[in-house]
């Protein structure tokens, strides 16, 4: 069995959000960057998971430049067997994807998994363009993925409840809460990580569907307004005359 | 030229969400000088009820194919809608159905996709849409450079304008027998009588200051009275007080309701990049101190097992004087 897990790199989730050069670029000083939490605690963990019942190999790829081969590393010290990185800037969703098909489309891999969405651009669109450029099915939001022969059944959230999905090998899954339970680097994998490939591969031509143009913040909170424990007919008060909610 | 909006469907009749889409799509023709067409995926009973949200046309599209989400096929008629409406924009909404389609139809088209956006698009100096990232603590004002533009629209983030008028439906059959996948809809599960926690408009939400899950009785009955869904910080998940749908966060659900309501949760960042698009929100915690009140519109700093029980009948009583 072979696997393919698509992996990212995002700022810390507690980094502070500010932007330079005329609010055009992220500012990355002091921001300590993880991988993608999606693509670490689910989708590597379920892919390790499967290749550890199932035999096979685990392979890690990203799009990006040489600064991401530390979490690529993290991503082999938690249990891939070897990873792949396409020497790219990841600006647009899909260009990313066209980069990532390309690679895999010679490939074979029975299964692609990728994380829910990156915590960064929240964009929610790599692994499902991924599928459309292989033609390959995609089952997105998965919180449950099980292997039966080359039947998979997965669940996935829907509004209001579930939904249980079947499909055969070879697919593209994107992975959200419940897929699996997150694992910590040990000391051996760390080691091992060291000495396993990490094969750096030209990117082919794409152009940029999307760019972003500009950063902005939200409106900061007008300041709370603070209510006596005592005189909660006041807060109903203010909520249906002044913040009009109720 | 045209928009053309993809509004979804629940139980035989369009979803809630959907009509904030058409809205979406409506407005945005508006502003391109163009008309809005909905296209439905299956039985909606109400379908011709998008023309009070500003559509005029409304393309149906029916089958069995259709009675659950097959991504594949819900590409083919999105791609089939195109070709007979012309649409250069397509609009979805940004929710587990979105995210299924309007990816893979990105692809097909080799058409820039924005997903998460909370403004209309802005033309003045080519295509470019607001949208929400870092988990809502900022925007990224993207720019579409291809020539079909395909977007998504984050849930309550521009409402839902009613207006009167109805749409005129064309029923279209439309065959999928020609497109083969794997992908196989075994199972639907509901959870019925629920109120769906990305679709409140107002979340009553409570935190390991509650001590127990015993104690989360009067936070169902807060809801209860608001009509609101109950949603929970993540430890109280892990830990297995609330069940883990309920979890709300940077890794749990992203949740935009009018009136978010914080009980005895701290505010730490995780909780609030899932929470802090919600347009009023209100913290309940005994510590002055707490981050959330550094992010909230209105603060009681007390005991929320003192709090809650007196604003459920100030509540009861603001109910029963607006009936
Ligand atoms: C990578 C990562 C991702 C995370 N993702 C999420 C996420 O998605 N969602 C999430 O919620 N958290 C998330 N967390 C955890 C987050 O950092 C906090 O630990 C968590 O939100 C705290 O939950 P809490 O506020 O319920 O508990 P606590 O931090 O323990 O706060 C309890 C609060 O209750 C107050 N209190 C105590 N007694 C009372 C009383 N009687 N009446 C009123 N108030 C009282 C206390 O003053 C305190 O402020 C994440 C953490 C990490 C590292
Ligand atoms: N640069 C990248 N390299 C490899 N995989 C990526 C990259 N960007 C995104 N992905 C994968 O696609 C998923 C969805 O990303 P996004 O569409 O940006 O939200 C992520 O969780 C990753 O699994």
């Amino acid at each position: 069995m072979k696997i393919l897990v698509l992996i990212s790199k995002v700022p810390d989730t507690t980094a502070k959000i500010s932007f330079t050069e005329n609010n055009t670029k992220f500012n990355t000083e002091g921001v300590q960057f993880i991988l993608n939490p999606y693509d670490e605690w689910y989708a590597l963990v379920r892919g390790i998971e499967l290749k550890e019942a199932n035999g096979g190999s685990v392979t890690v790829l990203n799009v990006g430049r040489a600064d991401n081969d530390p979490i690529i590393r993290k991503a082999l010290a938690i249990g891939a067997d070897d990873a792949v990185r396409i020497d790219t800037d990841d600006l647009d969703a899909l260009n990313v994807a066209k980069q990532i098909a390309a690679y895999a489309k010679d490939q074979n891999y029975d299964i692609i998994l990728c994380g829910k969405e990156t915590i960064d651009y929240n964009g929610s669109q790599v692994g499902g363009m991924v599928a459309q450029l292989l033609g390959l099915p995609y089952v997105s939001l998965a919180t449950k993925l099980d292997l039966n022969g080359d039947t998979a059944t997965l669940e996935r959230d829907i509004q209001g409840g579930s939904e249980v999905i079947e499909v055969k090998l070879p697919f593209v899954a994107s992975a959200a809460k419940g897929m699996a339970e997150a694992r910590i680097p040990n000391m051996r994998g760390i080691m091992a990580a060291r000495t396993k490939p990490l094969n750096v591969v030209q990117p082919v031509d794409a152009a940029n569907a999307t760019e972003v143009v500009e950063y902005s913040l939200p409106p900061s909170k007008q300041g709370c307004k603070f209510i006596d424990p005592d005189n909660v007919e006041e807060l109903v008060e203010l909520l249906h005359t002044e913040a009009k909610v109720i | 030229m045209s928009v053309l909006i993809y509004a979804e469907v629940s139980n035989g009749k369009l979803a809630k969400n959907a009509f904030e889409s058409i809205n979406y799509g409506a407005q945005t023709a508006q502003k391109l000088g163009t008309d809005a067409i909905a296209l439905v995926l299956g039985e909606a009973s109400d379908a011709a009820d998008a023309g009070k949200y500003g559509v005029s046309k409304v393309l149906n599209y029916t089958g069995e194919a259709f009675k659950n989400l097959v991504p594949e096929y819900a590409v083919a008629a999105v791609v089939d809608a195109i070709e007979k409406t012309g649409a250069d924009v397509i609009v979805f909404p940004h929710d587990y159905t979105g995210k299924a389609v309007a990816p893979m139809l990105a692809a097909k088209l080799d058409a820039g996709l924005v997903s998460g956006a909370v403004e209309l698009p802005d033309n003045s100096n080519g295509f470019v849409v607001k949208k929400a990232v870092f988990s809502g603590k900022a925007f990224a004002h993207t720019k579409i450079n291809t020539d079909k533009k395909i977007i998504s629209v984050l849930p309550n983030s521009i409402g839902k304008n009613v207006g009167d008028g109805s749409a005129e439906v064309e029923t279209v059959s439309f065959d999928v027998s020609g497109i083969s996948t794997s992908y196989t809809v075994k199972e639907v599960k509901k959870e019925s009588g629920e109120i769906s926690l990305t679709e409140a408009d107002i979340v009553v939400s409570a935190g390991r200051g509650l001590k127990g899950p015993e104690n989360w009785g009067m936070i169902e009955e807060l809801a209860n009275v608001l009509g609101a869904a109950t949603a929970c910080s993540r430890p109280v998940a892990d830990i297995g007080w609330r069940p883990h749908h309920e979890h709300v966060g940077q890794t749990g659900i992203a949740i935009r309701p009018n009136l978010y309501i914080a009980i005895g949760i701290s505010g730490a960042i995780q909780h609030l990049a899932g929470v802090n698009g919600s347009k009023t929100i209100v913290v309940i915690n005994t510590d002055p101190e707490a981050p959330f009140f550094k992010a909230c519109d209105y603060g009681i700093v007390g005991d929320a097992f003192e709090v809650v029980p007196k604003l459920i009948e100030a509540f009861k009583k603001f109910k029963a004087e607006h009936q």
